[in-house]
């Protein structure tokens, strides 16, 4: 592996002012699930490794009294599904957090990894969007907050500014009768790249869907939000077949994947319509569950 | 280059220190420096679960892993699950089904299988299947290899 320097900060001043200095040859390790592959196998490079999950807010698992979730960048995937009560409140994300991988590497991914990999196919991404999460970045020149859905930019880029750094995800709480899913299509059944994937989140009067929020992965450059999407389910019944497949229509419309090993544009695009009708399916299965 | 990192931390209950360098992964350190060369070396990227061990009881890739991260850490390696007695059921169950022909697989299966049983005793056989997938095997095939975990789990 490339020669770096391994620097090991306890607060996020710390870390912001090594960011800023070194800029992009400085490179936040939380699980290291993607970075030290990347560094091993060239694929990026970096002076500086600094570990950042001794700063506290960066592992924080937070469930507050008004049923909102504060996850810090570099907490594990494990701790967050170990948690029932915070699964319990966040049935999408826990879907995606316990298909990131297998065991061990759930012992260590993070969220704020996933996210800062901006990965098209990042498992976590589209069902933190359809939580409405939260981004909270700190940087040398302050703090900002950035919707999970303008956060990647690009496939492996993110929207964070030389010294800035990913602190935490917050996650609002799901209104009563609520429910959420996350599903991808691979061609295991275990641990591989999502080649169309959906996260899915309602909230239901009855049985009508009275809030809706729907993304979609793997099938363009980032994991998209599809704000139509959601809208064509609103005000309708669950049952309602037409209200369904203008939703799945809106989602296959706006997807534009690319055809590779994993799979071509229109398999993709079909998939990612299946993928969007099940974990609607299931979402609604879940909010009424809870009732 | 880089300056050599002392790092404290328990290894199959021994407390060990080590020199490593900041780019060096527990594996390498393992195998390299301690001499401990029961984890293996599949693919060296996450996929294959050949260099699975324990840090502070969770399961881990530790070519995944830097050295430098392991500061106070409790580590589980292979050579750390038999006892004095002699083999942990799941090295003798193993034997039993045959769960091995090569073994490369093997040190990674059963620290993985510990991992589990340690924390759910009697898992179903689902269970297993999904918690070991993170471990590759590409001789056994993997039949063998539940069946002696169940077996040992009393399903
Ligand atoms: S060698 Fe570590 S997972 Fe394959
Ligand atoms: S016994 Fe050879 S890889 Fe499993």
């Amino acid at each position: 592996m490339q020669n770096f320097e391994y620097l090991k900060p306890t607060t996020i001043e710390q870390a912001v002012a090594v960011l800023y200095r070194e800029g992009d040859q400085a490179k936040p390790l939380s699980g290291g699930t993607d970075l030290i592959v990347q560094l091993r196998e060239g694929r990026r490079s970096a002076k500086f490794v600094l570990d950042v999950k001794k700063i506290p807010e960066l592992s924080q698992l937070t469930l507050n009294a008004d049923g909102s979730v504060v996850i810090g960048a570099a907490t594990p995937c494990h701790q967050i599904y170990g948690n029932a009560a915070i699964a319990a409140a966040l049935p999408g994300l826990m879907d995606s957090c316990t298909l990131i991988g297998g065991t061990a590497i759930q012992g260590r991914a993070s969220l704020g990894g996933n996210l800062c990999t901006a990965s098209p196919a990042g498992d976590s991404i589209p069902s933190l969007i359809a939580h409405h999460a939260v981004c909270v970045i700190a940087g040398t020149g302050g703090w900002r907050e950035v919707p999970v859905e303008a956060f990647c930019t690009a496939p492996g880029r993110n929207c964070l500014q030389r010294g800035e750094m990913l602190v935490s995800i917050k996650l609002p709480a799901m209104p009563a009768h609520s429910g959420g899913a996350y599903l991808r299509f691979i061609p295991r059944n275990e641990m591989d790249i999502a080649v169309a994937s959906a996260g899915v989140t309602v909230t239901l009067d009855g049985d009508t869907i009275t809030a809706a929020r729907v993304a979609i992965g793997a099938v363009a450059p980032t994991p998209l939000l599809i704000d139509v999407a959601g809208a064509a389910l609103v005000g309708r019944s669950i049952g309602d077949q037409d209200a369904i497949e203008a939703c799945v229509a809106a989602a296959k419309a706006a997807a534009k994947p690319i055809t590779d090993m994993r799979g071509t544009v229109e398999q993709r695009v079909h998939l990612v319509g299946v993928m969007v009708k099940r974990a609607l399916a299931k979402a609604i299965e879940r909010a009424q569950a809870k009732g | 280059m880089s300056k050599k990192i002392q790092v404290s931390t328990t290894i199959n209950g021994e407390p060990t220190d080590f020199l490593c360098e900041p780019n060096q992964s527990l594996l390498e350190v393992l195998r390299d420096g301690l001499n401990m060369t029961g984890s293996k070396e599949g693919c060296n990227n996450g996929n294959c679960g050949a260099c699975s061990v324990l840090m502070d009881g969770r399961l881990v890739n530790s070519c995944l892993v830097l050295g430098a991260e392991c500061e106070g850490a409790a580590i589980t390696t292979i050579e750390g699950i038999a006892t004095k007695d002699g083999l942990h059921p799941l090295q003798q169950k193993f034997l039993e089904h045959a769960a091995l022909q090569c073994g490369i697989c093997t040190p990674g299966f059963i620290v993985a299988a510990k991992a589990l049983l340690d924390k759910n005793p009697h898992p179903t056989e689902h269970e297993v299947r999904y918690w070991l997938a993170g471990n590759l095997c590409r001789c056994t095939g993997y039949d063998k290899i539940i069946r002696a975990v169940l077996d040992v789990a009393g399903a």
